[in-house]
């Protein structure tokens, strides 16, 4: 199941132990400090995407579990967090971060099994970066006037927090690092199919001794997250996720004096010049749309290559793709986990269908696929044009549309034709193109001679509809404070 | 040590001979005695608080090879990697919270003066692992040059640091300067108080259980104004860091220090400040160890897309 049919050299399983992970049949709301059991009685399967089994039952927040949870971030606000040194809040912070650290390996298993993500990814990205993010924002605490000089930065109060299912635990340290460093209180809500990390993350607050209703967790569907974010005791709202959620978001707060930053889609540009090491290149290209099954509002989905090596490029990449592992999340030579869900996954498989149709050819390896669980064979089509959908419009998925340039002012041109603007990834041997690229494509994050690289230090965010404000760095603390 | 009733009895039987330790440097992650051979016994109101290397001119050669071999790979590792190790020794100076308020009684702290300053040295400890991977986003900068070029300043390490103890908080103001010294990945040599040097002995231990990499902080025990000679003199030690009050003994050495520094241009800090003050900590004691450098690099203008962005 794990090799392509001509592999000569089948590997053996290597699974990741999953003895020492132990779930609860059915889990509450992280409100005040304590798990507590929903006003309503709603639950909801939370399955794992690469064999649809059953791992838990996750509640269904009602309205007024919504309201419990606001109210208890307000007084975590007034009672606790407010009046904390800010060098004991960083205190706090670092206790989190260590205690991540501790119990990386158990939530590296229980992410992969939740969300469908190969096991070394959860493990070696998702958690040391989560980590990493507390650990970052953890010395910030004491140190905002050095960030802002000459202001007074002020937190703004209960910050409500939204968060997508393809890194759960990340995106949740994401949110709760920088806002809890800044002096806020957090109500996150964790995607529904991927609700398992964030709540562990409640009993690693518990063992932080994190004082109560300072981070509260509430699990749900989309109209949980609309009643947080429509919460009128809500200062702060972040959401990461899908532009048009988000479109909705913004609309919702209008007249409002609530602040908010989004982190939405994307439909990155990765250009490769002919002067490019092609090999380091094809590797970049590979790691920008198949990491995380393309699930990644970053992902390089678009590929522009010089047209002189166009030919030995896509080769290339089709020999690469060749290789790529698919299969068990927890297997860890995996290189290709499940799809998140089964409506994530006909998303995908339609866009496929809308590729074929608008006349773009497809390439796949000819890899088997298990028999249960959402699969999706790593994706490339060839002969696309800049007006088709899937060169347009965001898959989240595993699917690469190449297109070809000449020069540099037309790639330039074509990269940002998209009303996306997240991130791009330019490879060259010339530092100069490098510079000139970067300072011309309209996009938050640009890459060079790299791809999805990540760090606590280093901002994150998009130009117009990829959403507003930064994650991440000494940027990322202006969206909780106020330095007005 | 806090008197814990329960345990009292089978801890202190009242004919035992304690066991007394042997005080000796630290020096590229090991604990040798002086090559002098020679001690000195440095005593608090009249009482010894033990026999202490009394270092060599050697001995400080010895330290700044140590120091100077450790340097680049400190500098190398990452700054995340630098703020989980001083956030290190802040774990385990807080589990040897006792010890080392014990330490500071001995050395005629009063109680609540000694618990003070080992809460302060964990918290400055913290604060300035905190500082590893941000002070590089306060005092480096993108600079708008008036041509094609992308040109950036960041800040470096110096090199090799010798840092001169004071005597009044022997622990703290230890902490105070190594901390920042070697946020940045300087290495140290430090000399410990002359008249007080327990804390700084004993924090060696801490140290060399903190995951610290051997020989980015070395620690030195005798006399000033002997071993403020050598190190002054010495060509491998890019600056000193003079953390001591203004006394008229001191005056003659700082100015000593001083114009002996000049013989290479090393730095000479000089910090008279009490350390219990919280202005005390700062990142710009980071920037006093630090180089300016400063990268041009050509942007490519041809092709421009004129698309209106």
């Amino acid at each position: 199941m794990n090799q392509s049919p001509e592999n000569q050299w089948p590997l053996s399983p290597a699974l990741e132990s999953q003895d020492h992970l132990q779930l609860e049949k059915s889990y509450g709301l992280f409100i005040d400090g304590e798990f507590v059991s929903s006003t309503g009685s709603k639950k909801y399967a939370s399955i794992n995407p690469a064999t649809e089994q059953r791992l838990s039952r996750i509640t269904e927040s009602t309205p007024q579990d919504v309201d419990v949870a606001v109210r208890a971030a307000r007084k975590g606000y007034d009672r606790h967090w407010s009046r904390m040194k800010p060098s004991e809040r960083g205190k706090y912070l670092f206790r989190i971060a260590r205690l991540i650290q501790e119990r990386s390996r158990e939530l590296a298993v229980l992410e992969t099994l939740d969300g469908g993500k190969p096991i070394r990814e959860s493990r070696d990205v998702d958690l040391p970066l989560a980590a990493a993010h507390f650990f970052y924002y953890a010395g910030w605490a004491d140190k905002l006037d050095y960030a802002f000089p000459n202001r007074r930065p002020r937190p703004l109060g209960v910050a409500a927090q939204v968060i997508p299912w393809n890194f759960p635990l990340l995106m949740a340290a994401w949110k709760i690092a920088p806002a809890l460093a800044t002096g806020n209180t957090v109500v996150l809500k964790p995607a529904e199919t991927t609700s398992l990390t964030a709540l562990r993350l409640g009993e690693i607050l518990q063992q932080a001794e994190l004082p109560p209703g300072v981070v509260n967790i509430i699990t749900g569907h989309g109209n949980v997250g609309k009643a947080l974010v429509e919460h009128p005791g809500v200062d702060k709202v972040a959401f990461t996720g899908s532009t048009e959620v988000g479109k909705t978001i913004q609309a919702s707060l209008a007249g409002t004096r609530k602040r908010s930053t989004l982190e939405l889609g994307g439909k990155a540009a990765n250009i490769i010049f002919a002067d490019a090491s092609i090999d380091q290149a094809v590797e970049g290209v590979i790691n920008g749309i198949y990491f995380n099954q393309g699930q990644v509002c970053c992902a390089g989905s678009r590929l522009f290559v010089e047209e002189s090596v166009a030919q030995q490029v896509i080769e290339k990449i089709k020999d690469r793709v060749q290789s790529l592992i698919i299969g068990n999340p927890l297997d860890k030579n995996t290189d290709l986990g499940a799809i998140n869900s089964r409506q994530q996954l006909n998303t995908i498989q339609e866009y496929i269908d809308v590729g074929l149709a608008e006349g773009a050819i497809r390439y796949q390896p000819e890899a088997p696929l298990p028999d249960e669980g959402f699969w999706c064979r790593p994706t490339l089509f060839t002969q696309v044009s800049q007006a088709s959908r899937i060169a347009r419009e965001e898959i989240f998925g595993p699917v690469l549309a190449i297109q070809t340039f000449r020069t540099v002012a037309e790639v330039i041109q074509k990269a940002n034709n998209t009303p996306y603007g997240l991130s791009a990834g330019v490879w060259t041997n010339k530092g100069s193109k490098i510079f000139n690229l970067s300072s011309q494509l309209r996009a938050g994050v640009v890459w060079a001679n790299s791809y999805n690289q990540f760090d606590p230090t280093s901002p994150f965010g998009g130009y117009q509809e990829s959403g507003f404000g930064r994650e991440g760095g000494l940027h990322g603390l202006q969206a909780y404070l106020d330095i007005h | 040590m806090a008197k814990n009733k329960k345990s009292a009895p089978t801890l202190m039987v009242p004919s035992r001979i304690p066991v007394l330790k042997t005080y000796k440097m630290f020096v590229g992650g090991e604990f040798p005695r002086t090559e002098s051979g020679r001690f000195y016994t440095p005593r608090v109101k009249g009482r010894s608080l033990g026999n202490f290397c009394l270092g060599s001119r050697k001995d400080v050669r010895q330290a700044v090879a140590a120091a100077r071999s450790a340097q680049a790979h400190w500098a190398n590792r990452t700054s995340y990697n630098r703020a989980q190790i001083l956030y290190r020794i802040a774990e385990l100076l807080e589990a040897r919270r006792l010890q080392f308020i014990q330490d500071l009684n001995h050395q005629g702290s009063s109680e609540r003066q000694a618990q003070a300053e080992v809460d302060m040295s964990i918290e400055r400890l913290v604060y300035y692992a905190g500082w590893c991977d941000k002070y590089q986003q306060v005092f480096g900068s993108v600079n708008p040059v008036a041509s094609e070029h992308f040109n950036v300043s960041i800040l470096e390490p110096m090199g090799v640091v010798f840092h001169i103890a004071p005597d009044n908080q022997p622990l703290l103001g230890v902490i105070s300067i190594m901390a920042p010294i070697i946020a940045s990945g300087n290495t140290t040599i430090c000399l410990a108080s002359e008249s007080k040097p327990i804390s700084a002995v004993n924090l060696a231990e801490v140290l060399a259980t903190a995951d610290v990499p051997p020989g980015v902080v070395n620690i030195l025990t005798g006399s000033l104004d002997e071993l403020a000679v050598p190190a002054a003199d010495h060509f491998d030690i890019n600056a000193i860091a003079w953390n001591r009050s203004n006394g008229r003994r001191n005056k003659t050495t700082l100015q000593m220090i001083e114009e002996k520094a000049t013989s290479n241009l090393k730095r000479v800090r000089r910090y008279e400040r009490p350390w219990t003050r919280l202005e005390s900590q700062n990142p710009y004691l980071i920037a006093d160890f630090c180089e300016v450098k400063t990268t041009w690099h050509p942007i490519e203008t041809i092709s421009e897309s004129g698309s209106g962005y």
